[in-house]
């Protein structure tokens, strides 16, 4: 009798715990403020400064959601992640999304049971060498150490390029950047491999950037996107199109500066249902009409959050390659409001 | 007649051969008393010849001020220099705030330091016995104290906590003349029912009269050294009790006790303290209510308090099978009860015995709270120099938050083992 009141005990919380996620709408708006799992730390992408006030391109995203949902960009409680407990943050509930420059894969989606809502970067996995070293390409890196970050897509990646090319080479474990940074700079690899955003960064802290080269080789596909839970379509959407809707104001020119005159014009019907002054398509969301038109105006359109963040004139320095708008030679691309 | 010569007075003693005095006898003795020890020590003066070489001047050209990592290097190369590199301690002197306090709201850190002295002031009758005994009610009343400047909110709450124990020890001293152990359950009955019936009523009723309330700080917002001491001193404070009971469980005759001090202690020392700490932060929430909140920070306290504890009860059972038997058969026959013999007789030495293995623990739960990263709490270790890594200014920056957090950890750590070697001469009773 006893043990059939714990396990039904068991199963109540079980069944609490999975419909506790099926409304993460209204658990944000009752709570008031987003809980966005994002890096410890990482340059350009998300960090604390001195008085604790985060800032960053995947920061800006959790910012947009929450300037979306709770009209106030501030409303945000930033839960630093590391790679491994990241998806477990999200899948307990800990988090409400992460923006945390987290690849979709195939497994990630299947397995892990989460929805990775759309990219909002492209990036893909490079190799850095010494210029004294002279490689020039990495096909030439045949026998090659290699500093490799553990428990990521950039090691299996690793594998199969050397693979592909019937190559050897001996890997070297880090745990984070820093740490490979410190190993590549005292000799311990040869070369160094992780996504060509992070290369750039990396190599821009160097105290003689100019002695190390970035090789031209791409070997993957790394699509960087925000991630919600499985099975709860109508947040899903909401961070979709939240990041949509930043896309598609960089491709109409809407940015936080000019926004209060874009959205008086009623000529332009695309730019209209964007901010809201025809048609509702907040309310299919379960949100206003102005949702799109708080979280351009509280971050400014996608360019903008890349220029300000990780862009050319910042110490990350990253062109904006296939980041840029689809009809200027890149891959974002937003999803037609209608 | 021819006498026999006889010397009345002692010779003066000879100096020593050269070889056999002063420096030269103390190198020969200690650093070249054989070929293997001799070559050790040439190689282990080049050693360490070689490392001040390398290291020297690196800290010789630190730089102090500046606003970020290019900055500190201009500066070095100015200097010092195209080629010199140096330590740039500007980090440290740049983000001091965010080392010692994490984020905690910055027109507030007088809460913490506050807290931070009066817990000295608490640890004080705790650690030595010639100040006045009275002091220990302070001591007892700290952890509510402490509580309420840290995350602030109304004091009456912990006032209302407090009660708790008053009336638990009320309902005890009325009904311990009828038995013992039915004091015991009433005791308990009566803290639970004061907290889960009226610790709220009468917490809004005295916050309603005058508020004394302090702007409410979330966990999220502690970091940095501030988290690695509440966490550490909770650990340590709370794990010695609960070693002490769980080791005397463990040796009780009575089998549900034993049996359960047994399960509890070679669980919890059977799985690493990773895992406690991600049961406490990720497993908890899918069993809990949605929308429950239990403060991050006070399970972890929990999880390392259990953790310190189940380790803490094996290191006095060592000193306890160290007691021989004929001072319990002395308890005994003093007419003595269980309590009153453990008290008076068992305790005292079981734990003079077990110092150096309990502050041995007590060091290395300090360390281990930088582990509290896994969580996605700030340690000063890890946490919060990632977090001043991923900034622009300092990206880049690696040995100088190491040195500093190591060297702030070296402190404490080394200032535990000193007490404790104090405490041992202190203590010391035997006539080696």
């Amino acid at each position: 009798m006893k043990k059939k009141l714990i396990w039904a005990a068991v199963a109540a919380a079980g069944l609490v715990a999975t419909t506790a996620h099926a409304g993460t709408l209204e658990d944000v708006k009752a709570r008031g403020v987003l809980n966005c799992g994002v890096n410890v730390g990482l340059a350009g992408f998300g960090a604390p400064d001195a008085n604790g006030n985060w800032s960053g391109f995947d920061v800006s995203f959790c910012r947009a959601v929450a300037a979306a949902v709770l009209g106030d960009p501030t409303k945000v409680k930033f839960v630093p992640t590391t790679g491994e407990t990241r998806f477990t943050s999200l899948a307990s509930g800990e988090v409400d999304m992460l923006a945390r420059n987290s690849t979709w894969t195939f497994k990630r989606e299947n397995d892990l049971k989460l929805t990775f809502v759309a990219p909002n970067y492209y990036d893909g996995q490079g190799f850095m060498v010494p210029k004294a070293l002279g490689v020039s390409s990495a096909k030439e890196l045949e026998g090659a150490t290699i500093c490799v970050q553990t428990g990521t897509t950039t090691e299996l990646n690793l594998a199969d390029y050397f693979k592909q090319h019937n190559m050897k080479y001996t890997p070297v474990s880090i745990k984070t950047d820093a740490e490979g940074k410190q190993q590549f700079l005292a000799g311990a690899c040869d070369a160094y491999t992780t996504d060509a955003s992070g290369l750039a960064a990396l190599r821009a802290t160097f105290e003689k950037p100019a002695d190390y080269v970035i090789l031209p080789e791409i070997i993957s596909k790394e699509p960087l996107a925000p991630v919600v839970r499985k099975g709860d379509d109508q947040w899903a959407s909401i961070v979709r199109w939240t990041v949509f809707a930043l896309i598609e104001a960089e491709e109409l020119g809407v940015t936080s500066k000019n926004i209060d005159e874009m959205s008086k014009m009623t000529d332009h019907p695309e730019l209209a249902r964007l901010l809201g002054s025809q048609d509702d398509l907040g309310g299919e969301l379960g949100l206003d009409k102005e949702w799109a038109k708080r979280a351009i105006a509280a971050v400014g359109n996608y360019g903008e959050i890349f220029e300000a963040t990780i862009g050319a004139n910042t110490p990350i320095g990253l062109a904006r390659g296939l980041n840029a708008q689809w009809n200027k030679g890149g891959l974002m691309y937003a999803m037609p409001f209608h | 007649m021819t006498q026999a010569y006889f010397r009345t007075d002692m010779l003066p003693p000879r100096v020593p051969p050269r070889g056999q005095r002063g420096a030269l006898k103390w190198l020969r003795e200690n650093l070249f008393a054989s070929v293997t020890n001799s070559a050790i020590t040439v190689i282990g003066l080049a050693i360490v010849v070689w490392l001040v070489v390398q290291a020297f001047p690196w800290f010789a050209h630190s730089v102090w001020n500046a606003k970020s990592l290019a900055e500190c290097r201009d500066i070095v190369h100015q200097t010092w220099g195209p080629d010199a590199s140096g330590a740039c301690w500007a980090v440290i002197h740049e983000r001091w705030n965010q080392y010692l306090y994490g984020f905690y709201p910055m027109d507030a850190y007088w809460r913490p330091n506050l807290a931070f002295l009066l817990m000295l002031a608490a640890l004080a009758p705790l650690l030595f016995t010639h100040l006045p005994r009275q002091l220990l009610w302070y001591s007892a009343a700290y952890p509510a104290l402490g509580y309420w400047l840290v995350w602030g909110g109304t004091a009456w709450a912990m006032v209302a906590i407090l009660g708790g124990f008053v009336a638990g020890w009320l309902a005890f001293t009325l009904v311990k003349r009828i038995s013992a152990g039915l004091a015991v359950a009433v005791a308990v009955l009566a803290a639970m029912g004061w907290w889960l019936f009226l610790a709220a009523p009468v917490t809004g009723a005295l916050a309603a009269v005058a508020p004394l309330t302090l702007d409410f700080v979330p966990s999220d917002r502690l970091g940095g050294f501030l988290l690695s001491i509440i966490v550490g001193i909770c650990g340590i404070v709370f794990s010695l009790p609960l070693g002490i009971l769980l080791s005397l469980g463990r040796r009780s005759d009575m089998p549900l006790i034993r049996t359960f001090s047994v399960f509890f202690i070679e669980i919890i020392r059977g799985v690493p303290l990773i895992t406690l700490l991600f049961t406490a932060s990720f497993l908890l929430s899918y069993f809990l209510p949605p929308g429950t909140t239990f403060d991050l920070v006070l399970r972890v306290i929990i999880m390392v308090t259990i953790f310190s504890g189940a380790y803490m009860a094996e290191t006095i059972r060592g000193g306890l099978a160290a007691i021989p038997r004929g001072q319990y058969e002395a308890a005994d026959a003093l007419g003595l009860t269980y309590w009153q013999a453990q008290r008076l007789i068992i305790m005292p030495q079981a734990l003079k015995i077990s110092i150096p293995g309990i502050v041995s623990s007590f060091i290395a739960l300090f360390k281990d709270t930088t582990l509290v990263i896994f969580v996605a709490l700030l340690d000063p270790l890890k946490g919060i120099t990632d977090a001043v890594r991923g900034s622009a200014e300092w990206n880049g920056v690696y040995w100088e938050p190491y040195i500093f957090s190591g060297a702030i950890f070296f402190i404490f750590c080394f200032g535990m083992s000193r007490y404790s070697m104090y405490l041992e001469r202190k203590l010391k009773t035997d006539h080696r």
